[in-house]
């Protein structure tokens, strides 16, 4: 409803100015509501990235320390079964079983004087983690005079207790899991004691997959997934940069660039699961290479990211003002020269973050993968690219999958390694971006 | 076709195969290893299907050693290893995996045939009138089935169909159940007893298979993905929901979930092992011959899984929810696998 009316508007004159002032305080409203709904959107995805973080650090930080058991080892020669601690075949082939069901007999010899059942006696046996051995071992093989003496160390123990012990000193009430009441207690008797400590899992990091919780690491998952990003890096890096640069700079426009262009934009889009299938039949099946090995991954993860790399390569190097490349040429400067000198520097920043995001997408990578057998149990750490592995994100998803209790934590735990490696990688992104864009 | 020289000395067994007895082969590769000379086994999770397709590609380092499987080898696959040169395989029962029907601990104890489990849960179930025909799933709640179950709506999640937990179910739920019911059960039988037509026999024992083990799509059967955690979650966030799931998950997962009793028992290692549990099924591993010899370690590792250290009744393998066989049957099988030894070189 327009308050003007046709007799007035001849007396009374709208300036520019009334209009403008008329419908000011409208259009400021519009430009706030504008700015919430940015504002709204930012605060949306942080919410969501708060709610992840929480989540995974509040399941995964457990992970990371490990219960152990403190006991008087007796390292008896007759029960050990050997009787020179220094010879390598004698402390590998030992009954260390036995040194250890002795001493948590006698840590229990207080408590209980008549001889154990054979059911309790099994109970007692796995309070300890089946990789205690390897501790005792350990111990015997750095201080072959403690042969026969008695030494206090502390064991891993069993995941069950982990479980309890960590979930005792959260609330209070102990989650019981799979212990029986009289486990339960012999626990208990142990915090009571001080024999019980936490300690940083150093396991986690140094050991490859196991199937005990309380033994598992992600070593082996870690180089697996290291090994491929080399192999990707050093593969798709030079020839994603030499593709944009011909295409770009070289390449006549015609019918056949522009089939190229478009072949390489559909390729960007294409299922990762697809360059599995097509890694597994041409890699595995025509080449003949053995399956879950890091180079045959590191092939396929190339395939993945080079469309990416590509097309943000050809971005940057759109991006340099042509004036540079004319200036260059005035000079009397070659086209290799131009393109080394001038075109590629100034368009690295922009090449390298593509690349960078390209190669963190293929550090989380599963599907395709999973074609090419690194979808695998595998304990050994891969000592080089022929070796099987697995990768950081299979590893992940093979313990989420997992019905032991404690791998939820370990889980949550592999995940908070992996998120890390992708900041340090995206921060590394704009780390390069600044320096080097700094020095135009 | 030449090797490439990585594949011509491989030294680690090479496992595909399910990924139910993934959880267990896996568990006795680890042990192996730090317990033998050899070098820890690779164990891949392909499903039992995908594995044995890998296994029987043929003889050579490059293709697998052992095939871990949920269900038999099936003729056809035997079929595409005989074509591909593999001879000679040999069939290693290993023990039980027990697929348990859970809820959370909160809700309502349930106690269920395998006929109320069809009823509820099939797309088409035999008219209540007593009929000759099948009507769309009319039940709502439990009670709906039998007056005794509890007002509780049908609510179960299960795995997606390809899984294998899935085939075992269908086969020995959902058939049986449907198979109470002796006109169905006998719908495979041809009409025309004049001739034996084969072709005949088939498409009514598909048409019959169909019948019996089509899933509802209302929303009472829920399909909850592969992973048997989730269903866990989602089970302890609705006490009144029932799910599928591997013993193994229940076993580590008693403070929040309970199972409901199938035809009149729980599911224990006893139960189960015994047979009396009836949803069970054995888990197999298949291992080439030609390989025995080839890679270092294959006899050992085998003998190591039949052993009764590893597969007794109170080996290790328990510990992880594996069902062990029968004393005897155990026995007989570690003295087969004894026998074995490497065919020369």
């Amino acid at each position: 409803m327009s308050k003007v009316s046709v007799k007035s508007s001849a007396s009374k004159r709208l300036t520019t100015m009334d209009l403008v002032n008329r419908n000011l305080a409208k259009r400021k409203r519009a430009e706030r509501r504008f700015r919430f709904y940015g504002i709204g959107a930012i605060l949306f995805g942080f919410a969501c990235l708060l709610i992840l973080f929480s989540d995974i650090i509040g399941k995964g930080h457990g992970a990371f320390f490990q219960t152990q058991i403190q006991l008087q080892v007796r390292f008896n020669a007759q029960q050990l079964q050997i009787t020179d601690p220094t010879s390598k075949t004698q402390l590998d082939n030992a009954n260390y079983d036995a040194v250890i069901e002795n001493a948590l007999l006698r840590d229990n010899g207080a408590l209980l004087d008549a001889e154990l059942p054979a059911l309790e006696k099994r109970q007692l046996l796995s309070l300890v983690s089946t990789g205690a051995v390897y501790s005792l071992k350990t111990v015997l093989k750095n201080a072959p005079e403690t042969l026969n003496q008695t030494v206090s160390i502390w064991l891993t123990a069993d995941d069950d207790v982990d479980n309890y012990v960590k979930s005792i000193g959260r609330d209070g009430q102990g989650f019981s899991g799979r212990l029986s009441l009289q486990q339960q207690k012999w626990v208990e008797r142990w915090v009571e004691n001080g024999q019980v400590r936490q300690t940083f899992n150093t396991t986690f990091f140094t050991e490859g997959d196991s199937r005990e919780p309380e033994q598992a690491g992600i070593r082996s998952a870690l180089m697996g997934s290291l090994y491929m990003l080399l192999v990707t890096i050093g593969l798709s890096f030079p020839i994603g940069i030499s593709a944009a640069v011909y295409l770009e700079e070289y390449a006549p426009r015609n019918r056949l660039t522009d089939f190229i262009e478009v072949n390489i934009n559909n390729l960007a889009a294409v299922p990762s699961i697809i360059f599995g299938l097509l890694g597994l039949a041409i890699f595995i099946g025509f080449f003949d290479m053995p399956r879950s090995i890091p180079l045959v991954g590191g092939l396929v993860l190339t395939l993945m990211t080079l469309p990416t790399i590509i097309i943000s390569s050809r971005a940057a190097i759109k991006a340099v003002p042509s004036s540079i490349r004319d200036a260059a040429f005035g000079l009397g400067a070659s086209k290799m020269q131009v393109v080394l000198h001038h075109v590629v520097p100034l368009a690295m920043p922009g090449m390298l973050t593509g690349a960078i995001i390209g190669f963190a997408q293929a550090l989380g990578e599963t599907a395709p993968l999973l074609m090419i057998g690194m979808v695998a149990f595998i304990v050994d750490v891969p000592a080089d690219l022929l070796d099987p592995s697995s990768a950081l994100p299979v590893q992940i998803f093979l313990w989420a999958d997992s019905p032991e209790r404690a791998f939820i934590e370990r889980t949550s735990a592999a995940i908070m390694v992996l998120l890390a490696f992708l900041i340090t990688m995206n921060g590394l992104a704009v780390w390069l971006r600044h320096r080097l864009g700094r020095g135009q | 076709m030449f090797s490439a020289p990585a594949t011509a000395m491989r030294d680690y067994i090479d496992v595909v195969g399910s990924s139910t007895v993934y959880a267990f082969s896996t568990v006795v590769a680890e042990r192996f290893g730090k317990s033998s000379v050899f070098r820890t086994p690779k164990i891949e999770s392909t499903g039992s299907g995908g594995g044995l397709k890998l296994f029987c590609q043929g003889v050579g380092m490059k293709f697998p050693d052992i095939a871990n499987s949920s269900r038999r080898i099936k003729a056809s696959e035997l079929d595409l290893c005989q074509q591909n040169g593999v001879h000679e395989v040999i069939e290693i029962l290993i023990g039980f995996d027990g697929i348990v029907l859970a809820q959370s601990k909160l809700g309502v104890n349930v106690e269920l045939t395998r006929r109320e489990l069809y009823l509820a849960l099939a797309k088409r179930v035999p008219n209540p009138d007593g009929s000759k025909t099948t009507i769309e799933n009319p039940y709502k709640t439990w009670h709906d089935i039998t007056p005794s179950l509890p007002k509780i709506k049908i609510n179960v999640f299960g795995p997606p169909p390809t899984s294998g937990t899935r085939d075992a179910f269908s086969e020995l739920v959902l058939d049986y159940g449907c198979h109470t019911f002796e006109w169905l059960a006998q719908m495979s039988q041809p009409q025309s007893a004049v001739k034996r037509d084969v072709k005949e026999k088939k498409a009514l024992l598909n048409k019959q298979k169909r019948l019996c083990r089509m899933l509802r799509e209302d929303g009472a059967y829920i399909d909850a993905g592969e992973n048997d955690n989730l269903i866990v979650q989602k089970l302890n966030a609705n006490p009144n929901a029932l799910g599928l799931l591997g013993f193994s998950f229940l076993d580590q997962n008693r403070d929040r979930i309970k199972s409901a009793k199938i035809d009149g028992f729980l599911p224990s290692f006893r139960s189960i092992s015994s047979g009396d549990y009836p949803i069970s099924r054995p888990l197999y591993m298949y291992v080439k011959k030609a390989h025995i010899g080839m890679i270092p370690g294959v006899e050992a590792f085998i003998r190591e899984f039949v052993s009764n250290k590893a597969s007794g009744e109170s080996g290790y393998l328990l510990r992880k929810g594996m069902i062990p066989l029968p004393k005897s049957q155990r026995q007989a099988i570690e003295q087969r696998m004894n026998a074995l030894r490497p065919n020369g070189h």
